[in-house]
């Protein structure tokens, strides 16, 4: 029985986590299972999901980016900037990604080739990307946009609302690249033996810096579906991000030590996040409160992880 | 923590700027003419930015000469660019200060050196300040919960979205709007922080509305939460004009939601004015020696809505590309 419950909590800890949250939400509050706030809840969590996929590569190489939040304003009020220049919003988006991995790839390789940890590395981004967002802006937002962009943060498709979908395909194309291809096989080897991997012919070099351009990529993705979403681009965008971020990979069950873990996980840590910031709203918990419940299930979360790696 | 390290990052570049701009900057010249120093926190954020260049214009008509130097949100920064004030001798300072006690051994520097300080919008809480001239955040929420009284005329639900918890313009906010509000029969039917930003006053709103759909009134503490909640409203097909909204701060962005019709009206708490009225007062001091009747100043927050747009500060118009 005690082995059971020890697998079972190994296994789908944090799934079993999640259920248990909405279990009790919705005997608190009727309302909570209702489907219009269950795709709220998605809409909300879409940007911070969206994000958090890419931060799963740069975890699972054993590494840390701290510069997403700053790359979201940076790469937000340049798309927004671009969209008011006339752009057509294909070229918008694509402008707007482009910047995004080119800020993970430099992350990339000032950690690699530059032999600086990413936590300093990042650090370092975090500051430049937000000093360079407020200049690009003078502080000011950028706002109110064309039907066809907003389309991206706040239209439907077959009745789904559009983050949603970008979140879906996110998650769906991660989880397929870490599965069934090469670059997938070779993170989680960098990250579960960086040495071994070296030894064994990996060009380290090459696939860590690939894990931090996925993950300004996706910064830059949830920053088009932010700024869509809000009607604005804002210089002060994104600030605290990194760390809804970071918890929902960490609670999702991927390993800050790298090689294990994977975007499934880090879904349902995502959606863990979003709920509780919900079912905190529906509940009317005061504002002080709300800091220490979240950051106990941070806590509780990566025991549970804990007790899976022993 | 994490700030902490920031910041740790950032004194070290602060420092050397702060030591090249210095190099750069003319020494303050002995010919009469009244200098003084001025340093805010940040100028990156539009608020200093406006509160700079009302601070610059008033010295051009006051004809005095004036050095801004900015502290880029670093406390330890700021007390050396005031220490470097001393150093050139300057007749005054202007400050709003970082930190309310990190700057204390700055004031009582000046005072040592015998240099007046006035600080402005921010205080500090030690040293001899000739004035200090503010905003009364609680005389603003005292102001924007009246003008939903008058709009409702007395009774309805309201929901209020707090900025960030444990910071004083959201506690001075909520204690001057409740204060008003809850006098009356109006309810306040949920209140819950947004964090003062656009992205979280949007998703809160939009929670909050999975449960709430009678209310007649939304009050922010700011106007990026404002503005983000009625984003949420315009997208859950809440009709606006049934509801009366008031944000904080009369920032470009509120004032033209307010022009479209987008939002009822916002809090202006002249920060410009605030500034101009702070130099002024440094300077008569300067020329006649005599100290201001008054050790505080409170400019008194006005609600800006469609009917007296014209009453708020040019804080300087949302970036057109």
């Amino acid at each position: 029985m005690k082995h059971w419950i020890g697998t079972a909590l190994r296994q789908y800890g944090i799934f079993l986590g999640l259920i248990g949250v909405v279990i009790v939400l919705s005997a608190c509050e009727p309302r909570f299972l209702a489907v219009e706030n269950l795709t709220n809840i998605l809409r909300q969590t879409s940007v911070i999901g969206i994000m958090a996929v890419g931060m799963t590569f740069v975890i699972l190489t054993a590494g840390i980016d701290l510069s997403v939040g700053s790359i979201l304003a940076l790469t937000g009020v340049v798309c927004a900037s671009l969209e008011h220049r006339g752009w057509p919003v294909v070229a918008v988006v694509a402008a707007t990604l482009a910047l995004g991995a080119l800020i993970g790839t430099l992350n990339g390789i000032v950690t690699t080739v530059g032999r600086v940890t990413p936590f300093v590395v990042t650090l370092g981004t975090m500051s430049i990307a937000r000093g360079l967002s407020h200049i690009y802006t003078g502080g000011q937002p950028i706002s109110r946009f064309g039907a066809a962009f907003r389309y991206l943060g706040t239209g439907e498709f077959l009745g789904v609302p559009v983050p949603i979908l970008i979140f879906a395909l996110t998650v769906l194309l991660a989880a397929a690249v870490l599965r069934h291809t090469v670059l997938g096989r070779y993170l989680y080897a960098i990250g579960g033996n960086e040495e071994a991997a070296l030894l064994s012919g990996i060009s380290v070099t090459v696939y860590k810096t690939l894990a931090y351009t996925i993950c300004g990529l996706t910064a830059a993705l949830g920053a088009v579906v932010l700024t869509s979403r809000l009607d604005a681009g804002e210089s002060i965008a994104g600030i605290g991000y990194e760390l809804d971020v970071i918890a929902a990979v960490v609670i999702g069950g991927t390993s800050l030590l790298g090689g294990r873990g994977g975007v499934w996980g880090t879904l349902i840590g995502a959606l863990l996040i979003g709920t509780i910031n919900n079912g905190m709203n529906l509940l009317m918990i005061s504002s002080y409160y709300q800091l220490v419940v979240k950051g106990v299930i941070i806590v509780v979360a990566v025991l549970l992880d804990r007790l899976r790696g022993d | 923590m994490k700030r902490q390290v920031v910041f740790a990052a950032l004194i070290g570049t602060a420092a050397l700027l702060g030591a090249g701009l210095a190099g750069c900057q003319r020494a303050a010249q002995d010919d009469g003419r009244i200098v003084i120093g001025m340093t805010v926190p940040s100028l990156t954020h539009p608020f200093f930015v406006h509160l700079r260049d009302n601070v610059v214009d008033e010295a051009q008509q006051l004809d005095v000469e004036i050095i801004v130097v900015d502290a880029e949100d670093v406390a330890a920064k700021q007390m050396s660019i005031v220490e470097d004030f001393i150093a050139r001798r300057v007749d005054g300072v202007v400050i709003s200060p970082i930190g309310a006690d990190a700057l204390v051994p700055a004031i009582e520097a000046l005072n040592k050196a015998s240099i007046p300080v006035v600080t402005v919008d921010r205080k500090v809480s030690g040293g001899q300040v000739l004035v200090h001239v503010g905003a009364d955040n609680v005389e603003g929420g005292r102001a924007a919960a009246r003008f939903i009284v008058d709009q409702l005329a007395g009774k309805g639900r309201v929901i209020e979205l707090e900025g960030t918890p444990g910071a004083s313009p959201a506690i001075d906010r909520k204690a001057g709007f409740h204060a008003v509000i809850d006098a009356t029969d109006i309810e306040v039917i949920a209140s819950q922080t947004a964090n003062f930003q656009r992205a979280n006053g949007q998703s809160v709103m939009e929670n909050l509305l999975q449960v709430h759909r009678d209310f007649q009134a939304v009050y922010a503490a700011n106007d990026e939460m404002m503005l983000g909640a009625v984003e949420a409203m315009e997208a859950n097909k809440v009709d606006a004009a049934q509801v009366v909204t008031v944000g904080y701060d009369a920032i470009p962005d509120a004032l033209s939601y307010i022009r479209a019709g987008r939002l009822d009206a916002s809090v202006e708490q002249y920060p410009g004015r605030q500034a101009r009225e702070a130099l002024r007062m440094l300077v008569a001091h300067l020329r006649t020696g005599a100290p201001p009747e008054t050790d505080e100043v409170y400019i008194k927050p006005v609600v800006i809505s469609a009917a007296n747009l014209d009453e708020a500060e040019d804080k300087g118009v949302t970036r057109a590309q």
